[in-house]
């Protein structure tokens, strides 16, 4: 279901263009710094996904790429038009969404898509049939009010009302956050629809499992892009052997393998361990033996390890584990 | 007391006028284990939790928690629960150390427990620095973290975590599960509820709801097993998808 990102990144050189170009950007609220020098650009029909937790950036970016703040340096362009000096062109070439459910809850479904059609100058009867595909979804209960709907619908509402004046390029910020799994999903093979229509889609998500639906992905922590890469090199980039181990005594072999002097770093991974050997140039095998052997030796007689290919969750945080102790200080 | 399962549903069912939104739901969860409990959105779990915690009447079956009975020692229950929610949990205009003896009042702690928990905290957390911060003023990571450890305060057997992890870093993720482990291995019961369904892996045994019922409870590996699945996710979308309600009744609504 994934497009592959090289075919994506073609089609942007084909049009000679980017959607979004981002140079040096910089904005501070006080002390905070929310994006520190942050540059990168997109190419046109991309699913270009920021990964990262709250806190991160990733709304701060979204607003100014969606023209509603001003960077306090560097520069953005979307479409080929700054996003600062010509906010007004722009603004009706891209639709936003933003993070918090942004409807008027009083308003029934039907009543949103007609207000904000109509704050761009159309009808929802102009434009049903770019935005039928998820719109036929929600007429059932058109009548509804916005408020009265599940957390899935409510995403799939606020969609259609940023698709809505046919924006060229679409912001979502946390289109998914708080939304259940099977909703999620939904939403993701809609985005995939939306692309195939030659969309360029920006995407904010702190789940670490969407990033394998985009085509690119940032990972973003604390105002700073820790890389731009496709979510394969991402996760292949995880620069050690990476091990599973499996017990039935998952949280004290935990605190066992902190202890042992060959690890690198070790932490709970689903239902299992993910380990990683401070040591290089050791062949996998005998890792794994060294490791049943000291997890047997100390009282863990069931454990079973092996080799496991490292996710963009295990490269995200050996990125960031530098990082990570000093934040409150 | 330790015959007893922390959490033992028997039938539990609550209904809204003709709405079912808890319909005979019948599970037990053991001393110290760590139990996800999963379901879409509107598929009952809030109503469920409400009346585990003491904050809904039942209208059929019955339930115990830390061996009290919801219907008939709602109060007991309060006091021998944690409670932990994405949606609030602690007072933000406080600092740290303030929220800490605010819920050691509330929970009926004499001085001298509240100052010996305050530095426990503190220290467990490495919060020292930032105790006289106001708690708005803290990492999110760290508030989530402050938030579990005081939830458990009042030692409760029983604590009820609601997306505790929602919106963190991974890392911060992965500390705050270890400091459900902890809190596991010197007995506490954990009840989880999250949409992160590679999280569920993290629990000892976890149930999905699907339009109010049960429809499966088991370890990880017996569901993705027994539903011939690779992930989690996998199982939760096979279940829920068919049965997925468009909105969500007023009963599941946040507060």
């Amino acid at each position: 279901m994934t497009p592959h990102a090289e075919d994506a990144m073609a089609t942007g050189a084909k049009d000679g263009g980017q959607a979004v170009a981002v140079d040096h950007l910089w904005k501070q609220f006080g002390q905070t710094v929310a994006l520190g020098d942050v540059s990168f650009s997109i190419g046109r029909a991309e699913v270009f996904g920021f990964i990262g937790p709250d806190g991160g950036g990733k709304t701060t970016l979204f607003r100014i790429l969606a023209t509603l703040m001003v960077p306090d340096r560097g520069h953005a362009r979307v479409l080929g038009h700054d996003v600062v000096t010509e906010l007004r062109t722009l603004r009706r070439r891209i639709g936003y969404m933003p993070g918090r459910f942004s409807l008027y809850p009083d308003l029934s479904v039907d009543e949103n898509v007609r207000f904000f059609a109509s704050v761009f100058g159309t009808t929802l009867e102009r434009e049903y049939s770019h935005i039928a595909p998820i719109y036929s979804q929600l007429e059932p209960f058109k009548e509804r009010r916005a408020s009265a709907l599940s957390g899935g619908m409510k995403q799939k509402l606020a969609l259609c009302c940023a698709l809505v004046h046919r924006p060229e390029i679409l912001f979502l910020d946390e289109p998914t956050t708080g939304v259940d799994a099977v909703s999620r999903r939904e939403f993701w093979d809609l985005l995939g629809q939306l692309k195939a229509s030659g969309m360029t889609i920006v995407v904010s998500t702190p789940y670490m499992d969407e990033a394998n639906r985009c085509d690119r992905v940032a990972l973003i922590q604390r105002g700073r892009l820790l890389t731009i890469d496709t979510p394969q090199q991402v996760a292949n980039s995880f620069d050690r052997p990476l091990f599973a181990v499996r017990t039935s005594q998952r949280y004290r072999a935990l605190l066992a393998l902190r202890e042992w002097s060959a690890t690198h770093s070790v932490y709970p991974f689903g239902e299992t361990l993910h380990y990683a050997d401070a040591r290089s140039g050791i062949a996998p095998d005998r890792i794994v033996g060294e490791l049943e052997q000291f997890l047997a030796s100390h009282g863990f007689a069931d454990a079973v390890v092996e080799p496991t290919p490292p996710t963009v969750e295990d490269s995200f945080m050996a990125r960031m584990g530098a990082l990570d102790e000093e934040k409150v200080a | 007391m330790s015959e007893t399962p922390a959490i033992d549903a028997r039938d539990l069912t609550r209904r809204f006028g003709k709405f079912t939104a808890v319909d005979r739901v019948t599970f037990e969860v053991g001393a110290g284990e760590v139990f996800g409990f999963l379901g879409a959105n509107g598929a009952g779990k809030t109503t469920a939790i409400r009346m585990l915690t003491g904050l809904l009447a039942p209208t059929g079956g019955r339930a115990t928690v830390a061996g009290f009975d919801v219907a008939s020692e709602a109060e007991a229950i309060k006091r021998h629960i944690g409670y932990m929610s994405q949606r609030f949990s602690l007072y933000e205009d406080l600092t740290v150390r303030e929220n800490i003896r605010l819920y050691g009042g509330i929970y009926d702690l004499s001085l001298r427990e509240i100052r010996e928990r305050t530095g426990r905290i503190l220290g467990q957390l490495r919060l020292e620095q930032s105790a006289d911060r106001l708690v708005r003023a803290i990492p999110l990571g760290w508030r989530q973290k402050l938030a579990f450890s005081v939830a458990l305060l009042h030692e409760p057997q029983v604590v009820f975590l609601d997306e505790p992890t929602s919106g963190v870093d991974p890392i911060t993720r992965r500390q705050f599960w270890e400091l459900i482990y902890e809190a596991a291995a010197r007995g506490t019961t954990a009840l989880v509820t999250t949409h992160y369904l590679d999280e569920a892996e993290y629990c000892d045994r976890i149930s999905i709801m699907v339009a109010g019922r049960i429809a499966a409870i088991g370890t990880p590996g017996e569901l993705r097993q027994r539903f011939n699945a690779d992930s989690i996710d996998d199982v939760f979308v096979r279940l829920a998808r068919p049965t997925i309600q468009p909105s969500i009744p007023e009963a599941e609504l946040p507060q």
